[in-house]
């Protein structure tokens, strides 16, 4: 029933806070070694699913699976799950190596064998000088370290972090996050990462599970999730400023909306025949042509500038498209003011059709 | 020498010393606002407080001065003098020579018996209120929320319903009349209050610290153990301290469920206090009672800090 290159394998699982459902008949599967983010907005359930996948709360219903092995009633230092949190969680009377090695004194490894695994993980994660402090003396960057050691020094199978970087400040964040891109590439282990950023999200993933109520709207590489959401919602909430969506419907391979027309040649369409029906066009700011760029577009018109807001490397321009607000995002060096009219280009193999009733991708 | 060189001036400030001479600085308020110290409100506020500050000192006053009085010097009646003969005798008396019934030992006795008393009862109290507040607060089971709630409703119960159940369960497992019957009793009474104070206190640590090292492989007392006990000195010395000065002035407890030799200090008190042969011995009595009081006032001098600390901590999270 399993690949055989599943790490964690999570089957029909179902969460009740009373009434509440928190987590809805939830499939995932993540493979050996890849990097796989829960995205979703506050609320959605992803530190949810990740306490039960360590076993920090029970499931009401479903099974989990970490290396083929039915983990569902297992205790969390039974599951070869390492976890790292968001307020870093360390152990305030501990020393960092304290702090490193408490994992390993509860599992009665031998002494000699713990000292050189804690001397190996703060080697990797370049906290040696402070083995010896007690985690009030580190900042916030060095606790988020000593954190990931403590899950590094267990030999775990698969790293769970929920939202590890979201305490520290973006310069901070950005660095962090390079290193544990690079600590993942020289570990190979399975990471289960939750975020709320969208940034840390498509540079760190394999793969991004956006959840929403409890359910996965969507899994996918990064660049499927952006380039062909699989539906209406994680269209909008991925993509920073968010997609444009214009309401019509589709005609014989048109698009109809208030006074646009899209010929939508070269959209790839999920299906090969997709019938006539109402439908909503998503169409990415950064993906309206501006300036010399127009020319190539297979779509072009014109719009007026309504407001700019120059937000140094780029420019958003705020118009109207078929009586919405529509966003077009510019060069840093593009020069419009209000009131400006812009010639526009629009490419349909860049945009996203979805029926109006469902929101599902055409 | 070559002036230092001027790093320019602001145009504005010019003005201003153009104004104000030379000075920089305008007229008017500037820096910190300067506080009156004697005005209508402070007199009325210090004065109070000093008004009640010497209504409550002044009896341990009379007190303290009558137990280094002779008796000829008492019957004088000026009782706010302090003595003109000092005498430490009945300091002495009251400890070890007062009598009570049938033994002359004084206090001394009721002192060490409220000492084996105490011990037992404070460490067993706080163990089982500190266990029970870190299962309540940490590790939530079916009807953890109902038992906290009916815990803190026992609190209401005026005991004195209870002591005589209490008095035949005790007879019925023969712990009546035993310093482990009294101990029992101790922890039992102890428990809502301090099962309220750990709960809260434990439930001010994050949750995930508990989470951490649950999935470190730490199990239930080893959580308890080695990360919740070393971070909660404060919330048990308000515990210590409450069930110090608690037990060590308990009297009614003492002298229903122990007998005549092992009664607590309280007891021995009120016996020699009101022993009815012979005449009144104030100064004796004074004494007996200062040194019934020293337990609980030195626990409090000793860690008054902690305590404050302590209170604040676990007043967090309800
Ligand atoms: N103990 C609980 N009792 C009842 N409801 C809960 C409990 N814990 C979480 N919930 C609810 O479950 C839902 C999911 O919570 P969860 O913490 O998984 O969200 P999240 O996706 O991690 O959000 P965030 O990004 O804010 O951390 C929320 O609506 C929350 O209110
Ligand atoms: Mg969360």
């Amino acid at each position: 029933m399993l690949a055989p290159n599943t790490s964690v394998s999570i089957r029909d699982l179902t969460l009740q806070f009373g009434a509440v459902q928190v987590l809805q008949t939830l499939n995932l599967d993540i493979r050996d070694g890849e990097f796989l983010v829960l995205l979703g907005s506050s609320g959605c359930g992803k530190s949810t699913l990740l306490n039960c996948i360590a076993g920090l709360l029970e499931p009401t219903d479903g099974q989990i699976f970490i290396k083929g092995r039915n983990v569902t009633w297992l205790e969390p230092s039974e599951r070869g799950i390492g976890m790292v949190f968001q307020s870093y969680a360390l152990y305030p009377q501990m020393t960092v190596r304290g702090n490193l090695s408490f994992g390993l004194r509860n599992a009665r490894v031998p002494k000699a064998e713990i000292e050189s695994r804690v001397a190996r993980a703060a080697k990797v994660l370049q906290i040696e000088p402070l083995l010896d402090r007690k985690p009030a003396a580190l900042s916030g960057g060095q606790r988020q370290r000593v954190a990931i050691g403590r899950a590094l020094v267990r030999d775990v199978d698969v790293f769970l972090f929920d939202e590890p970087l979201s305490n520290l400040d973006a310069k901070l964040r950005a660095d962090l996050r390079v290193e544990l891109k690079r600590l993942h590439h020289s570990l190979d282990n399975t990471m289960i990462y939750v975020t709320h950023d969208q940034v840390e999200a498509m540079t760190l993933a394999d793969r991004i599970a956006i959840m929403r109520n409890g359910r996965i709207m969507q899994l996918g590489t990064p660049d499927e999730i952006y380039n062909r959401p699989q539906n209406r919602y994680v269209a909008d909430f991925i993509g920073s400023p968010s997609m444009n969506f214009v309401e019509g419907h589709l005609e014989r391979g048109t698009f109809h909306g208030a006074d646009l027309q899209l010929a939508l040649d070269g959209y790839r369409f999920g299906a090969p025949q997709v019938a006539d029906r109402p439908a909503i066009i998503g169409i990415r700011p950064e993906h309206v042509a501006t300036g010399p760029l127009v020319d190539s577009a297979p779509i072009r018109g014109e719009v007026t500038a309504e407001l700019v807001e120059p937000m140094g490397s780029d420019t958003l321009v705020w118009a109207q498209l078929a009586g919405k607000p529509f966003r077009i995002r510019m060069d840093g060096q593009a020069r419009v003011s209000p009131g400006d009219r812009l010639p526009i280009g629009i490419d349909p193999a860049k945009a996203s059709l979805f029926d109006a009733k469902t929101e599902e991708r055409l | 020498m070559a002036e230092p060189a001027t790093l320019g001036t602001v145009a504005a400030v010019d003005a201003i010393k153009e104004r104000t001479g030379g000075v920089g600085y305008l007229e008017g308020p500037r820096g910190g606002r300067p506080r009156r110290v004697l005005t209508a409100h402070n007199v009325v506020l210090y004065g109070t407080l000093l008004v009640i500050a010497a209504y409550f000192l002044l009896p341990l006053w009379v007190m303290l001065v009558t137990s280094f009085k002779t008796m000829d010097e008492i019957r004088q009646g000026n009782i706010f003098a302090p003595p003109t003969e000092f005498t430490i005798f009945p300091w002495i008396k009251a400890w070890a020579q007062a009598c009570t019934g049938i033994n002359c030992d004084g206090l001394s006795r009721g002192f060490w018996n409220s000492v084996y008393i105490l011990v037992p009862s404070v460490v067993v109290s706080i163990a089982v209120a500190s266990v029970s507040g870190y299962t309540l607060a940490n590790w939530r089971f079916k009807g953890s929320e109902a038992i906290f709630t009916i815990l803190i409703l026992g609190a209401f119960i005026p005991y004195q319903v209870m002591i005589y159940p209490i008095a035949i369960l005790l007879g019925k497992v023969g712990l009546f009349g035993s310093l482990w019957g009294l101990v029992v009793v101790h922890t039992i009474f102890g428990m809502p209050l301090n099962v309220l104070l750990f709960r809260n206190y434990f439930s001010s640590v994050p949750e995930e610290l508990f989470k951490a090292a649950r999935v470190d492989g730490a199990g239930f007392w080893g959580i308890f153990f080695r990360i919740m006990l070393p971070m909660s000195l404060p919330i048990f010395v308000v515990s210590m301290i409450i069930q110090i000065t608690g037990i060590w002035n308990d009297f009614l407890f003492g002298v229903i469920y122990t007998s005549n030799e092992r009664y607590p200090m309280t007891v021995q008190l009120n016996n020699i206090v009101n022993s009815v042969q012979g005449t009144k011995e104030y100064n004796v009595n004074m004494a007996a009672t200062l040194l019934t009081g020293l337990v609980p006032l030195a626990v409090y001098f000793a860690s008054g800090k902690l305590f404050v600390r302590g209170i604040a901590a676990g007043a967090v999270k309800g």
